[in-house]
């Protein structure tokens, strides 16, 4: 049996986990929820903002406040990019041609990625003020753990307000509504659109940032999981809804770091609890945990 | 006239196999296995071609089910010492180790195997739509690799399996083609195969046609999986190598991107596009190496080929979305009325 100040550990990793997917899923919510598509390439625009912030401070020798905000600018840019790009063409298309797309750009980044930056894997920088442990009674907890869940509660706060109480997020939830009616309305859909992926791709930076710093080791790939689990997290909240999403991404990441600390032999099947748990909840409530059943018209 | 018809089939698909015997004795080991492979992909595209392209499930679980039929494949046939060598860290379970069969028999229990796979993937992940049901299937092939990983007495984990027999050969790889090519050819041109296309075009309106939605998806998928597996077992005995890293979504997005060229629902777009795209992936290895033009050496880039592979993807979705072929097919009567002079007269049963 596991002690309490172990178990205080491993829930302190499993918060801050779950923060981190909780800040990528929001951008898999966002883009749902207006466009109607699993943005594919969204983990891969959280992998390339670690590199910007990396080249920020290892190759311009910027002071690492610097750098990471410059690399939030730069990844919230390429979100705009990717959505012209990508999936603007194809709005009207048919919904798996929208779909291929963000696959194919997805693969896209991956491979510019390794041509760019080289295949092997970086150590991304540590910042001294957030790696020194702090002791609370016996357990000692790197700082890092408690700044990753509050600086995502601001920025959840911070978006919450933006989307309710401002006419740029009036305008987002028109769009998410109802695109084409918006539009007739006055809202600049296109705008409105890039607007969403800006903001997405911004947290998931922040996200990014704070997964390099709390798993030091940057590649091309490493988007990819991440990724996937941050779109699960979003989909068990019910997927179009930003706080469910938070509540995905906190149940996730708790769930897997606790399955691990309490059955340890299960420890190499870790990667499939998100997927077991996603077709789960596809299956028995396909509109997640805060969605309502829509019906189809015919 | 059908007998014409068919006598033609028979006549080209001879020429096939004698061109076949004059590859196979001329041609050197490198270029055989440049075929090999375009015959596998021809398989696996098709596989795919009938989940996504005919039936309109886009699914995205194809490496798990190849990794089914690889593995099982691979296992029935590698020689008990092979074997022994293998599973040095912890010996293979019990009655797999000395088990092995002829390699048509273990292709098949590949295949099989993978077709339930599919089955029981697909009873439960098939009531869902679209994007959620491309995302499901992609976690279930995540699942199975995770599985694969970690059944270290069956499959030796990470490591792989080394020294499998290498029994494809062109005979192998083109008779397995040119049956997928039949069977999937006529089982589109079945009431089955409409009861297909009516799902794919519109569920509901098919639904309410009298098609049992659940029973014809499932089919789908179930033979998609088993052609699937039988084009994973040609591919790991091709290769002599497998292990699970083989299987990511990296290879689920090369036959993707075969059937997305080729045509979503087009046969001969997917059989023109697999031999296309696997040429095409050796051609341009020369992106990856350093090339020596007079004095100057312009350095290789390990990746450039993907960027390509990538790229060509989004300008066919971006600008040419129908492929190649598009729903189209090559068919006798097509090719009478090009050129044909007089408009050909139809038979009273039309297929």
């Amino acid at each position: 049996m596991m002690n309490l100040s172990t178990f205080m550990q491993h829930l302190a990793n499993g918060i801050s986990l779950g923060s981190l997917y909780a800040l990528v899923a929001i951008g898999y919510t966002m883009v749902y929820g207006t466009l109607r598509l699993i943005n594919f390439a969204h983990g891969d625009v959280f992998m390339m903002t670690t590199y910007f912030a990396f080249y920020g401070i290892s190759m311009f020798m910027l002071p690492w406040y610097v750098s990471f905000i410059l690399a939030i600018i730069l990844t919230a840019a390429l979100g705009m990019l990717l959505e012209k790009g990508a999936y603007r063409p194809l709005r009207d298309a048919p919904k798996i041609s929208i779909m291929i797309s963000a696959i194919g750009a997805s693969f896209l980044l991956e491979n510019l990625a390794t041509v760019i930056f080289g295949g092997r894997p970086k150590a991304f920088p540590s910042v001294k003020l957030l790696m020194d442990s702090i002791n609370i009674g016996s357990v000692s907890i790197q700082r890092l753990t408690f700044v990753i869940p509050i600086v995502t509660i601001v920025f959840l706060i911070g978006l919450l307000y933006l989307i309710n109480h401002t006419k740029t997020g009036m305008a987002m939830r028109a769009v998410a509504k109802d695109y084409e009616t918006a539009g007739i309305m006055g809202v600049n859909v296109n705008m409105t659109i890039s607007q969403t992926f800006a903001l997405g791709s911004a947290l998931a930076a922040v996200g990014g940032i704070m997964w390099g710093l709390k798993f030091p080791q940057i590649a091309p790939l490493m988007g990819v999981m991440p990724g996937l689990k941050a779109f699960i997290a979003a989909v068990i909240g019910g997927i179009g809804n930003i706080k469910g999403a938070v509540i995905g991404g906190f149940i996730l990441g708790i769930g897997e770091i606790m399955i691990v600390a309490f059955f340890p032999s299960l420890s190499g099947y870790r990667d499939a609890f998100a997927f077991i748990f996603l077709i789960v909840i596809l299956l028995f409530k396909p509109t997640g945990i805060t969605g309502e059943k829509i019906a189809e018209k015919v | 006239m059908k007998q014409k018809k068919t006598l033609l089939t028979v006549i080209s698909i001879i020429v096939l196999f004698i061109g076949v015997y004059f590859a196979d004795q001329n041609l050197d080991a490198y270029k055989t296995r440049i075929l090999n492979l375009c015959a596998i992909y021809v398989v696996l595209g098709l596989s795919m071609n009938l989940i996504n392209g005919f039936t309109g499930l886009f699914s995205l679980g194809h490496a798990g089910f190849m990794a089914v039929g690889a593995y099982t494949t691979a296992i029935l046939t590698m020689p008990d010492a092979v074997k022994g060598q293998n599973f040095f860290m912890v010996p293979m379970m019990k009655p797999l180790d000395t088990m092995h069969m002829p390699f048509f028999f273990a292709l098949l229990i590949g295949g099989i195997l993978a077709g339930v796979v599919g089955y029981l993937i697909g009873a439960p992940a098939l009531r869902l739509r679209g994007d959620y049901l491309a995302i499901a299937t992609l976690g279930f092939a995540e699942i199975i690799r995770v599985i694969f990983t970690n059944m270290q007495t069956i499959t030796n984990g990470a490591l792989g399996l080394k020294g499998i027999p290498e029994s494809s050969n062109l005979w192998w790889t083109f008779g397995v083609a040119v049956v997928t090519v039949l069977f999937i050819g006529s089982l589109i041109n079945s009431s089955y195969g409409r009861a297909f296309k009516a799902i794919r075009e519109d569920e509901i309106a098919a639904e309410s046609m009298g098609i049992s939605l659940f029973k014809h998806k499932v089919l789908a998928f179930t033979i998609g999986a088993f052609f699937a597996g039988i084009g994973g077992g040609l591919l790991g005995n091709l290769l002599g190598t497998i292990d699970p890293l083989m299987f990511r979504f990296f290879l689920t997005f090369n036959i993707l991107l075969i059937i997305i060229l080729g045509g979503m629902g087009s046969i001969t777009g997917t059989i023109i596009s697999a031999f296309i795209i696997t040429i095409a992936g050796e051609a341009l290895r020369f992106l990856d190496e350093s090339i020596t033009i007079g004095n100057f050496v312009i350095p290789g880039i390990s990746g450039m080929r993907m960027v390509v592979f990538s790229a060509l993807l989004m300008i066919v979705v971006l600008f040419f979305n129908h492929g190649i072929m598009g729903t189209n097919e090559f068919t006798w009567d097509k090719l009478f009325n090009k050129f044909g002079r007089k408009p050909l007269v139809k038979g009273g049963n039309k297929q």
